[in-house]
């Protein structure tokens, strides 16, 4: 203040008249004011402070009960927030004392949820790493692989042998089915939706519909799926076609999995289509070209980059489910190619066969370990879908400068 | 809508302005007319697809359902089924409530921090680590929660039947696997929680950011403005996704089929016990013959199960539409 003063005179006369000189003085409360500002504040080490006290309280507090990490971790969350609470409540005001512990609630909500995401991703990796890497786990099926060899491989510690091929080639089959179902109903649906309906009751049910197909319970469209095949099949054989009399096979699972995809399909790319801008359709009207050529030559290889990222998010969705192909497509040990016959297994469901039902019911660490290792190969496809779909979304974005 | 109002009118006002000196050119292209009415009559199909499909859903259901009710034998045996399906009613139940008040707190708290408390730069990224939890698929959560969380959830059990008893939810011998309703919840809430915060998120983000300018000049703190200017924003929005989140706990299947080990009801959440349509589906399908009574039976409780999650789903969408209307936020 002492040093201002003194210079006060320089920048007065480079100025020019700039008011009464009793205004520069520096008044009392002036003065007062910067100090006030900080004053309010503590200093930032106090946080680190409180954090140890509260890391020491909750380690005494956990070693009453017995000790063990996770109490202490969750002791030292709970008394840092106390603690700090009460130090800023003391030392600055009430105000500032519930922001700051608002404040350290969301930080902690934060982390609570990011702890089940590592807390599976650990488990996933650190008992299917070894699995995956069991020879041929990729390469074989789990015919001839029964108790005895499960319960010699954990006894004796030999290689876990079986593995996942068909699986995944049913996965893999399935999959596609549905998405060769439900994409060509999806984006024309969408279509219609954007390009042709003009806002009418139709295309308002639709998208309503569309919204409550999202949510129906994946074990409720296994159950229309077997039950929709049961009847089709049915009504088939008695006007004497020759179709196969049991409805579980690989295509009643497509069909179960095409339920759950459709409005997924129709909502991403029904998004995509409006983004389109209007000049480009009407540049090509402009021209004289038709609408649907223009649908089909303008409108969709502008929107294709989303729609393809829809469709891919919509297949990682779908590749992920167990329960529909659990009740429509059952499960076997053996590879099956067809569609059409025979009942078919999926990864999921091996997944969760291996589990619930260990191949030696006694021994059943061999059946886990693959469990696990079947469980990363899935998570692996399921985030690798997301991935490019979010990179496809990326790249080939179009250019929005049209609007 | 305007964006499918528009090209309507542009391709009239072309051709009404070729029309006088090339009718000739009009007459020659039937293919291109023809292609339009397919491609039109296509798009129309498509939706009607979808309608249909979903009528199918209930019909079958349905349809298949019957045997569940009615035997030629006994005729009607509604108060039968009733006695089958009401404990699992309520089990679904309760596994979806534990679900929502352990995620709803945890669900709100993360969207605030991803659209007010963390740093503007990461919290793009932050939102894909939370929709992570998304994409993990449900059977890899129940043999998460089956192997790892059940069993380290024993001791909490019974630490909570040693001095809560004497409520009747913590009553009753404590399992020794971990495999209860209560851990199922956990697995649940887990399930629901990115879909409850990405629902938040929208709709916090959305926030008109001159109402809490606002409330920040008058010398209100974050959490104040928090409360003051985005929470009565974005109190629909919250409400429809744990509606969302409800749908979602009440259809899961895998998750609590690995994680509970059914069994009767009982109102203790921390023994074995309890079970949920969707497991109970699940665990009983693949054994029940084809045309049976005991498939009809599940078939019906699918019906049942499809009936809840579509009032929940319905009233969640309308919440969110009533709300679109008033809020401008589109």
């Amino acid at each position: 203040m002492s040093q201002t003063d003194q210079k006060q005179p320089t920048p007065t006369s480079v100025e020019g008249p700039a008011g009464p000189p009793a205004q520069r003085r520096p008044d009392p409360a002036a003065a007062l004011r910067p100090r006030s500002l900080t004053q309010n504040s503590i200093p930032w080490w106090v946080g680190l402070v409180v954090l140890a006290a509260a890391a020491v309280l909750g380690a005494a507090l956990s070693a009453l009960i017995s000790f063990s990490i996770a109490l202490w971790l969750i002791f030292t969350a709970v008394s840092y927030v106390i603690i700090s609470y009460v130090v800023t409540r003391t030392r600055v005001n009430r105000r500032k004392a519930t922001d700051g512990f608002w404040k350290n609630l969301v930080y902690l909500a934060f982390i609570v949820a990011l702890l089940p995401l590592v807390s599976v991703i650990w488990s996933v990796v650190s008992v299917g790493v070894p699995g995956l890497l069991e020879p041929g786990f990729l390469a074989s099926d789990m015919r001839g692989i029964d108790g005895s060899i499960d319960q010699q491989s954990q006894e004796e510690g030999t290689a876990v042998l079986g593995g996942i091929r068909h699986a995944m080639i049913g996965s893999l089959l399935i999959t596609l089915t549905a998405t060769l179902i439900s994409v060509p109903i999806g984006l024309m649906t969408s279509i219609y939706l954007v390009e042709y309906s003009r806002g009418g009751t139709l295309a308002r049910a639709i998208t309503f519909f569309v919204d409550v197909m999202t949510g129906i319970p994946s074990i409720v469209a296994g159950l229309f799926g077997a039950a929709a095949m049961g009847w089709f099949l049915s009504t088939a054989n008695s006007l004497g076609l020759p179709l196969p009399s049991r409805s579980t096979m690989g295509i009643t699972a497509a069909v179960a999995l095409s339920v759950l995809m459709i409005p997924v399909v129709v909502r991403t790319t029904e998004e995509m289509l409006r983004v389109v801008p209007n000049e480009l359709r009407e540049a090509s009207y402009a021209l004289g070209v038709r609408k649907w050529r223009t649908i089909l030559k303008v409108v969709i290889p502008t929107a294709i980059s989303g729609i393809a990222a829809g469709v891919t998010l919509a297949i990682a969705r779908v590749i992920g489910e167990t329960a529909p192909i659990l009740v429509t497509a059952g499960f076997v040990v053996y590879t099956n190619w067809n569609m059409f016959q025979g009942w078919m297994t999926a990864l999921p469901v091996y997944i969760y066969r291996q589990f619930q039902n260990p191949t030696s019911p006694n021994f059943s660490d061999p059946s886990h370990q693959r469990a696990w290792a079947a469980a990363l190969v899935l998570i692996l496809i399921v985030m690798g879908l997301n991935l490019i779909a979010r990179i496809i979304a990326a790249l080939f974005a179009p250019k929005k400068t049209g609007r | 809508m305007t964006s499918s109002d528009e090209p309507q009118s542009s391709p009239t006002a072309v051709s009404t302005a070729t029309r006088p000196q090339a009718s000739s050119l009009r007459t020659s292209d039937s293919p291109g007319v023809f292609g339009d009415r397919v491609f039109s009559t296509l798009a129309l199909l498509a939706g009607v697809t979808i309608l249909v499909t979903l009528a199918f859903v209930a019909l079958f259901l349905t349809a298949n359902s019957t045997g569940a009710i009615h035997r030629e034998e006994e005729g009607w045996i509604v108060g039968q089924f009733v006695e089958y399906a009401y404990p699992l009613v309520v089990g679904t139940l309760i596994a979806a409530l534990i679900a929502l008040v352990l995620a709803t707190p945890v669900a709100v708290g993360v969207a605030l921090y991803i659209s007010h408390f963390a740093p503007p730069r990461l919290s793009k990224s932050i939102g894909y680590v939370i929709d992570l939890l998304a994409a993990i698929p449900s059977v890899v959560y129940g043999a998460w929660g089956m192997s790892f969380l059940g069993p380290a959830l024993v001791p909490v059990y019974a630490w909570l039947h040693q001095y809560l008893s004497f409520i009747p939810l913590f009553s009753g011998s404590p399992s020794q696997t971990g495999r209860t309703i209560l851990t199922a919840g956990v697995v649940l809430a887990v399930m629901v929680l990115p879909i409850i915060t990405s629902v938040c998120r929208e709709i916090f983000i959305q926030t008109p950011k001159l109402h809490e300018e606002a409330a920040l000049a008058l010398g209100a703190t974050r959490w104040e403005m928090i409360r003051m200017a985005v929470f009565p924003f974005a109190r629909a929005g919250i409400i429809s996704g744990v509606m969302l989140g409800l749908g979602r706990a009440l259809g899961e299947t895998m998750a609590v089929t690995l994680v509970l080990s059914p069994g009767l009801l009982t109102a203790s959440l921390i023994s074995a016990g309890n079970s949920t349509i969707p497991a109970e589906i699940a665990l009983g399908f693949p054994e029940a013959p084809p045309g049976s009574e005991r498939q009809a039976q599940l078939i019906a409780i699918g019906l049942v199960l499809f009936i809840i999650t579509l009032i929940v789903n319905m009233t969640a969408r309308w919440i969110v539409s009533r709300h679109k209307e008033f809020s401008g936020a589109n």
